[in-house]
């Protein structure tokens, strides 16, 4: 060893560019994904959805699909009267409606049969009978006087109604040089991750248990859910969830294709592969909610906002989801960003006959905050200040609590400033750009996990088990979901940097029950943090059980060992053991080690109690992010290019400086197809957009360059600094937008998607206006 | 209707009797087990189900299996390198071309199609020529640094010849 005479150090891994670990599997096309399980003896699941709206089912007649041959079970809404849902306090989804519908594709029956074909004819035959209810398409209607309630126990349509005060409001604005009150409206987008929903169950009679491969960025709590709808003992199902094209918040929480897909295996006492069609991915939804903000914003003239007062309304579709949760969160990121002391929040999340919306990616925050800056920016213009000016006084001054008792340990919002101002040549441009050209900044932040899990039980946040063996390798077994966002990659860079060893050395196991250790799941942008954290606790575990067997080699006491990653050594002249020696001294007496890590979030970022609900926004760490977009605006036609954004992302340390990257460019990029282009359309609650045509996903011809810079704030409490890389970055795009187009024609849209018939109808009203108070004149 | 179906996939000789209504898509998935080519849309919209047809890139869920009588099919699967990446799959995997890789097969053979008919294709032309394929990862900007990655890799492998 160590021939050429170079001391042998540890091999740093952390801040390394590291291609991701799994990436050749998915480039070669090796990688199995949900939909790529095959069996020649699995029955095709096809899934019957409700043909109207709103309506009681009267009666549901599968004689005529069971007798079909080749038909091997047929189930409906009496298949199980256990509902599910993310919080304990709203589980009132059921997988299969029962005698109720309340959207237009909720699921009513479904069919396992020999081939797909046969599947959907048997789900033809199905006779289902309808009393239609009245149906109610937006929130105003839903909350309307005498409407019929979606649900029983959520009276007025109201899934959840949040009111708070914090400060005082009333001396705010009374304080303010001006007061000022805006109004944006959202429409509703999804996810369109590019790997429709699939479930595989293999249920073995013999045993009754059940094996389901899901689509899922939550296995555990499909797990949790699956046993719940099917009563079944959690430990006669086991869980796997193989490589997964895509999540972005659209399966956080258990769906219904899961469930059902299990539910027909059991009855056919065999394998049920369900892939559910693009047009039912976006019907089963879980997407943002189209959503109304209100803000009265007041302001003193150096710009420093006094008070806010703001309303929102959310349709949030036929069922709860994470809808309490979304409207919670809508109002706790108001805060946490900047120094704001008073403001008023009055959210309402309505039940309306749609499909039920989620956790996309920038939960909660991101409709809020495009109203927010866009007021930050009309205030600005009014008092004549510059957009950068007015987020700087607006600065939180130290660290520590918000009014709202949220705990900030590390802000790098400043330095993001301080960079996009600078990249996109602001100083230079703004004010002195052709016609049809101009800038837009926004900011925004997010959570890096929520410190309060949903679902309650004591456990720590987050476990992880590594497994060495004689062969030296080192195994990491973690439940955490690997959904593209690299979060393999990183657990493995995290064990690698404590141990100093060689990456390729760490492999990963994962999101199996049957062997990996219970995860939360990935949403929240929790797994960094808190995974990441598990893991490094674990790798010094490992480290130290590896320590003391090379201090009985060496016969030292464990302090004076070396550790140098591949080789340890007692003394500098000491030629030392390899990294596989220390395995096998390690493994004298004991056999294989397996060793533990575990994270628990400091009660002090629980979130405060100054409301009800108060916990929804709490977490150890906020990632921050500024961002610059520059556009050009066709006159003629309203087009709008974007010619380049630029970006800082605050998210503590760049633990790989490739990947974060990638989610800062994916972030943003993505807040740009919901300010541009997406939107769902229904007709009397039927789905009209249902396919990447009509729902229109930005492409490579509508993407612009977007250049990315890392700030590293270093955060006292995260995984070697780290906090959450891959959502704060989004919710900044919608204003900057916005506020460009403000910048390159002189009119603020208020209404999102930002089309060029809905900008032109804008530029044409302006024009006509002008015309008015000339010909006054 | 059944008919014949005589042709190349991967360089390998298929003949089988396959419905009229089948797609090229199912029957590499379902009949043959190349499951490295992705559906991802209900027809033509999304690009993950491209395989190159004699050279060209083409989606295979809007081709009829039956229409591809002798023709070469290629797929992700036939691209490695002596079992290692190719020069593409490299620039996909180095610059993070991919993420969740749903999209990747069908984007590197997009790509792929690409670089056999234009070499050293400009970020314009890479934009234009792969516009058919959606990524909803990566906002399409490390796509282009791995696709321009691998010509300028192709580049000097075949100027070192």
């Amino acid at each position: 060893m160590d021939g050429d005479g170079v001391p042998p150090v540890p091999i740093p891994s952390i801040g390394q560019p590291l291609p991701m670990v799994d990436g050749p599997e998915k480039i070669a096309g090796k990688a199995q994904y949900t939909s790529d399980f095959y069996d020649p003896s699995a029955l095709t699941g096809v899934i019957k959805r409700s043909t109207v709206a709103h309506a009681r089912i009267l009666s549901v007649d599968t004689s005529a699909a069971e007798e079909l041959p080749g038909v091997h079970a047929v189930i409906t809404g009496s298949e199980t009267d256990e509902g599910h849902g993310v919080l304990p306090i709203a589980r009132t989804e059921l997988p299969i409606a029962y005698d109720r519908v309340r959207y237009r594709g909720e699921p009513v029956a479904a069919v396992a049969a020999d081939s797909v074909e046969i599947a959907a004819q048997a789900s033809d035959l199905i006779k289902v009978e309808y009393e239609e209810l009245p149906a109610y398409f937006t929130a105003a209607d839903a909350m309307a006087d005498g409407a019929v309630d979606l649900h029983e126990h959520r009276l007025g349509n109201i899934e959840r109604h949040v009111e708070f005060e914090i400060g005082d409001v009333d001396g705010g604005f009374a304080e303010a040089d001006l007061i000022h009150e805006t109004e944006y409206h959202c429409a509703e987008v999804c996810q369109v991750q590019t790997e429709p929903h699939a479930a595989y169950a293999e249920y073995d009679a013999e045993r009754g248990e059940l094996t389901v491969r899901a689509s899922t960025q939550v296995p555990y709590y499909v797990h949790l859910m699956l046993a719940k709808t099917l009563k079944m003992p959690k430990s006669k199902i086991r869980v796997i969830k193989p490589y997964l094209g895509g999540g972005f918040g659209c399966r956080t929480e258990a769906l219904n294709v899961e469930m059902i897909t299990a539910m027909l295996a059991r009855r056919a006492k065999g394998t049920v592969r369900t892939v559910i069609s693009r047009e039912d991915t976006f019907i089963t939804h879980r997407g943002r909610q189209e959503q109304t903000v209100r803000i009265r914003m007041g302001m003193t003239k150096e710009g420093r906002v006094t008070a806010i007062d703001c309303h929102t309304v959310q349709r949030g579709g036929a069922h709860s989801g994470y809808g309490i949760v979304t409207i919670l969160y809508a109002g706790s990121m108001l805060f946490a960003i900047y120094d704001l002391q008073n403001a008023r929040y009055d959210g309402k999340r309505v039940l309306t006959n749609t499909p039920p919306c989620g956790a996309f990616r920038g939960h909660g925050t991101v409709n809020t905050r495009h109203a927010f800056e866009n007021a930050l920016d009309e205030m600005a213009e009014k008092l004549g200040l510059d957009p950068f000016a007015v987020r700087r006084v607006n600065l939180i001054p130290e660290l520590g609590f918000t009014a709202t008792d949220q705990w900030i340990n590390s802000y790098g919002l400043p330095e993001c400033l301080d960079i996009v101002e600078k990249a996109s040549g602001w100083k230079d441009k703004i004010g002195n750009m052709p016609p049809g050209k101009g800038l837009g900044l926004g900011c925004s932040h997010y959570i890096s996990g929520a410190s309060k899990p949903v679902n309650w039980t004591g456990e720590p946040h987050a476990t992880i088990n590594l497994k060495l063996d004689f062969d030296g390798t080192v195994v990491i077994l973690t439940g955490a979901s690997e959904i593209g966002q690299g979060s393999n990659t990183i657990l493995v860079q995290c064990v690698a940097e404590v141990l100093g060893i060689d990456p390729s050395r760490v492999k990963v196991v994962d999101a199996d029950s049957r062997v990996t250790p219970k995860d939360n799941g990935s949403y929240s942008s929790r797994v960094t943090y808190m995974v990441g954290n598990a893991a490094i606790e674990a790798a010094n575990n490992l480290k130290g059980v590896l320590v003391e067997a090379a201090a009985r080699k060496f016969e030292v006491s464990p302090e004076d060992v070396e550790c140098l990653g591949e080789v340890y050594r007692a003394g500098t002249q000491d030629e030392g053991m390899t990294f596989e020696e220390v395995v096998m001294a390690a493994l004298e007496g004991t056999g294989t080690i397996t060793v533990k890590g575990n994270f628990d979030t400091l009660p002090e970022s629980w979130g405060g109690k100054k409301y009800r609900g108060a916990a929804i926004g709490g977490t150890m760490a906020f990632s921050y992010a500024a961002q610059v977009v520059e556009v050009t605006v066709d006159p003629d036609t309203a087009e709008i290019t974007v010619d380049k954004v630029w970006v800082a992302h605050d998210c503590g340390k760049a633990l790989n400086p490739l990947t974060v990257e990638g989610q800062i460019q994916g972030s943003v990029w993505m807040g740009m197809g919901q300010a541009m282009t997406e939107e769902t359309a229904y007709h009397d609650g039927l789905l009209i957009s249902g396919n990447m045509l009509d729902y229109r996903v930005p492409t490579f011809m509508d993407s612009p360059p977007i250049e990315a810079y890392i700030v590293e704030s270093n955060d006292p409490n995260g995984p070697f600094g780290a906090k959450e890389a891959g959502e704060a970055s989004l919710a900044g795009f919608l204003p900057a937008l916005t506020s460009a187009v403000a910048n390159a024609m002189g009119v603020r849209i208020h209404e999102l998607p930002v089309t060029p018939d809905r900008l032109l109808q804008l530029l044409e009203d302006k024009e006509r206006e002008m015309g008015a108070s000339t010909a006054a004149e | 209707m059944k008919s014949m179906l005589s042709f190349q996939v991967n360089g390998r000789q298929r003949d089988d009797a396959v419905a009229g209504n089948l797609l090229l898509v199912d029957y590499l998935r379902e009949t043959v087990g190349l499951t490295g080519t992705k559906i991802g849309c209900d027809g033509g919209e999304c690009g993950l189900c491209t395989v190159l047809i004699d050279g060209q890139a083409q989606h295979s869920c809007l081709t009829l299996a039956a229409t591809c009588n002798g023709t070469s099919v290629e797929t992700i699967e036939s691209l490695a390198d002596g079992g290692r990446l190719n020069a593409i799959q490299r620039g996909f995997h180095e610059k993070l071309g991919a993420q969740c890789g749903f999209c990747t097969p069908g984007m590197v053979m997009a790509a792929e199609g690409l670089l056999r008919s234009d070499p050293d294709p400009d970020d314009a032309t890479i934009r234009r020529e792969m516009a058919a394929n959606i990524c909803r990862c990566t906002g399409y900007v490390k796509i282009i640094e791995a696709v321009r990655f691998a010509a300028d890799e192709i580049k000097i492998a075949t100027e070192a010849v």
